[in-house]
């Protein structure tokens, strides 16, 4: 546990000095064949594939989620072979972003990407990705914001992080660059020749409906099935389960689905309560994940869980997924106006993380995180156990101050004034705090 | 497709310390590698492999916390025992279990290779049997099928996977059907019934025929909304003789102290309850190993 946090703050240059190190020689950073049995004895154990790195604890490969915080979070990035489920915020918005930021971080990397919807064509969703954050460019923004007379402190915040950026030395062209995790500018697309440069897959629904042809039923919905076919026939073809022997494949393939469990896939779990197929999502979601344990891929799913009319659905969804992230938004509901909550748009729950290979696992000791999306950039921090959960208290001077008592956050841009603020308020907490000081005050541990 | 031997992993020195736990019983406090599972854990429930019992069913239940390491604990104890092992592991590739198997001393590879251990990977088979038709059937048949089906094609897996030598001589001791998890049974599309009748028959065939042993594990979602899984979790708790039952802390997360177990010795078959005695301990998982102390007595908070 004490490797993971002292490596939190420079996670973007360790891994890439990890990467680069396996690029250049013969390092102990062997690729430990992952759960990929299929892949072929040809392929020298040495030979590292772009955008992946082993996991320090257990020699995993791991890619990243496009977000270094969250990367951080589930303990180095997200294990090859295995599904990340993102349970969705009310409105589809945050999720969809990180959604983004999974095929988009595909792209940098040059790995293949498999699109999935019932919703967007994916040709759509790939032509709204955010851009990324090359050095210059995010050089560029920030001296701009320099010259800007309304904000003095942030000059300093953004000197710091142009620092931390300049760490790794990217070389400035378009598409390679050694880092495991990348920044992401959400106002911004992604540059058209990246797209065009990068190899996809897409599956939009409601193009194959029209393709039916003579199946014997079974009681996964048509649409499941179809997309299940889809990726086995993509796994398959391109050589990513290394079962043919004229394809080797040294790529990862990245999937992504979106809303699944919608009514759109013509799944009915999100509309009642009994349901006729309510096995059809669960059965998908584990021949899914014994398609990706036997091949060199990653998927991401986005679900409306909110939706999900039966509880029992989402505890066995959950066990059937490897790591589930929640997000809740605050647009709309009362935490939006809630001063403890000003500068934070919602929060993140870790709801699970995989134990692979291993009897335990990484876990971060902030549990209640919260995420903004501040500057483009999507930022993640951590607070106290309760600070985030804390009911409305008559003295709101005293919560604010107890908010800004944070361990160090995870977010890359710690600058010296929040700092400052932790100084002070440790002061103005050192008289009342603790568990003694009176009944108003909740459990702190 | 034929799985190619497991590749050398990297050899990473975790960076855990290992809290040293006082152990309960008098004996030694440090686990030797070359027993592997948890000798902590063979401690509190009082057997060790020379002397595993034999006809019993063990159900491992977790609840809001995961209760694999239990798994993995009576997979290695019961191959260190000399027993013949059908292992039927829906839920991960059988290269997890080897390479924490390997941490706790025993290989499954070479196991499976001298037929101590027969292992059916769901997760591959299950690829398998959907996307193509099977010419006979397959243990995992009923995913291709449309209404609920049966467990039947397995239970015939299982006797096949147990049945004694042919030429009579006793190369194992007695066999252990080790299953997990059930709960994910009832996720693809079977009710709680077929998977009790399935617990039933091999109940008939391993325990009471073949004097073996049976332990399962079954996830316990504790609000009462999955009602299938509440089902098959009671049935099971009547039928069992042991149940270990590993709970998160109700006061949330630690660090240091990762969930209670809860021991419950049960005699089914007798209605007077003169043997029910439960215990309950606190844990910590290590690398390789978990410590085990009474409830309040962590190392990190003495």
């Amino acid at each position: 546990m004490a490797a993971v946090a002292t490596c939190g703050t420079g996670v973007g240059s360790t891994g890439s000095i990890v990467a680069a190190t396996s690029k250049n020689n013969v390092t102990s950073f062997q690729r430990k064949g992952p759960r990929a049995s299929g892949t072929d004895s040809g392929c020298s154990r040495l030979v590292s594939i772009a955008g992946t790195r082993p996991s320090v604890r257990n020699g995993q490969l791991l890619v990243s989620t496009g977000l270094p915080a969250l990367d951080q979070l589930l303990g180095g990035g997200l294990a090859v072979g295995t599904v990340l489920l993102i349970e969705e915020d009310k409105y589809n918005i945050y999720s969809s972003l990180l959604f983004k930021y999974f095929l988009a971080e595909g792209i940098i990397n040059g790995h293949t990407l498999l699109v999935a919807s019932a919703k967007e064509d994916p040709a759509d969703i790939l032509q709204e990705l955010p851009a990324p954050l090359l050095d210059d460019n995010y050089k560029k923004d920030f001296d701009k914001d320099v010259c800007n007379p309304q904000t003095p402190d942030s000059n300093i915040k953004m000197k710091i992080a142009w620092r931390y950026q300049l760490l790794p030395k990217i070389e400035s062209g378009p598409v390679s660059s050694s880092r495991f995790g990348h920044y992401y500018d959400a106002s911004k697309r992604m540059p058209q020749e990246l797209i065009e440069a990068s190899k996809w897959h897409g599956f939009f629904f409601p193009e194959k409906l029209s393709s039916t042809l003579n199946i014997e039923p079974c009681s996964l919905t048509h649409g499941y099935r179809k997309l299940l076919q889809f990726i086995q026939k993509v796994i398959y073809e391109e050589g990513f389960d290394g079962s043919n022997p004229q394809k080797k494949q040294k790529n990862i393939l990245r999937i992504g689905i979106q809303n699944l469990g919608s009514p759109l896939w013509g799944d009915d779990i999100c509309c009642t309560e009994n349901c006729d197929n309510s096995h059809s999502l669960t059965k998908f979601l584990y021949v899914l994940r014994g398609l990706l344990r036997t091949s060199l891929s990653a998927c991401i799913i986005t679900m409306p869980t909110h939706l999900i009319q039966n509880k029992a659905i989402i505890a066995r969804v959950t066990n059937l997924s490897d790591t589930v992230v929640g997000l809740e938004s605050f647009i709309g509901s009362e935490r939006e106006t809630n001063p403890l909550y000003k500068d934070y748009h919602g929060l993140i729950h870790i709801r699970q993380i995989p134990r692979l290979n291993n009897l335990i696992y990484d876990v971060s000791d902030v549990k209640d995180l919260a995420f903004k999306l501040k500057r483009k950039l999507f930022t993640i921090e951590g607070g106290k156990t309760d600070d985030f959960q804390a009911p409305f208290i008559q003295d709101q001077k005293q919560e604010v101050s107890k908010r800004l008592h944070l361990p160090p956050d995870l977010s890359d841009t710690v600058s010296r004034s929040s700092k400052q603020d932790l100084a002070e308020s440790s002061k103005l907490l050192g008289p009342g705090c603790g568990m003694m000081a009176g009944g108003k005050q909740h459990l702190d541990f | 497709m034929r799985a190619p031997p497991a590749r050398a992993r990297v050899v990473c020195s975790s960076s855990v310390s290992v809290v040293p736990a006082a152990a309960l019983t008098p004996g030694p406090g440090r686990s030797c590698p070359e027993l592997g599972m948890f000798p902590e854990l063979n401690n509190l429930l009082n057997i060790t492999p020379d002397r595993a019992e034999q006809g019993k069913l063990t159900l491992l239940c977790d609840a809001k916390t995961d209760g694999s390491f239990l798994v993995h604990h009576f997979l290695s104890f019961y191959l260190k025992a000399n027993c013949k092992v059908c292992f039927v592991a829906l839920i991960q590739s059988f290269s997890h279990y080897n390479i924490v198997g390997q941490k706790l001393g025993v290989s499954l590879t070479a196991a499976r290779e001298c037929g101590q251990l027969v292992f059916l990977e769901g997760l591959k088979s299950s690829v398998d049997v959907f996307f193509r038709a099977q010419a006979e059937p397959h243990p995992l048949q009923f995913l291709r099928e449309a209404d609920a089906g049966n467990l039947q094609p397995l239970y015939e897996f299982v006797r096949e996977a147990l049945k004694p030598m042919d030429d009579g001589r006793a190369a194992w001791r007695c066999p252990v059907l080790l299953v997990d998890d059930l709960s994910v049974l009832l996720s693809l599309g079977l009710g709680a019934v077929a998977v009790l009748d399935f617990i039933h028959y091999c109940r008939v065939a391993v325990c009471w025929e073949r004097k073996g042993n049976i332990v399962t594990l079954v996830h316990d979602s504790g609000d009462g909304e999955d009602e299938e899984n509440d089902i098959l979790l009671n049935g099971l708790s009547h039928q069992s003789h042991l149940i270990l039952r590993a709970e998160g802390l109700a006061t949330g997360f630690c660090r240091d102290v990762h969930g209670q177990l809860r021991i419950l010795w049960r005699t089914p078959s007798q209605p007077t309850a003169q043997r029910d005695g439960s215990l309950t301990y606190q844990y910590k998982i290590q690398d390789k190993s978990v410590s085990f102390f009474a409830k309040g007595m962590s190392p990190a908070v003495l």
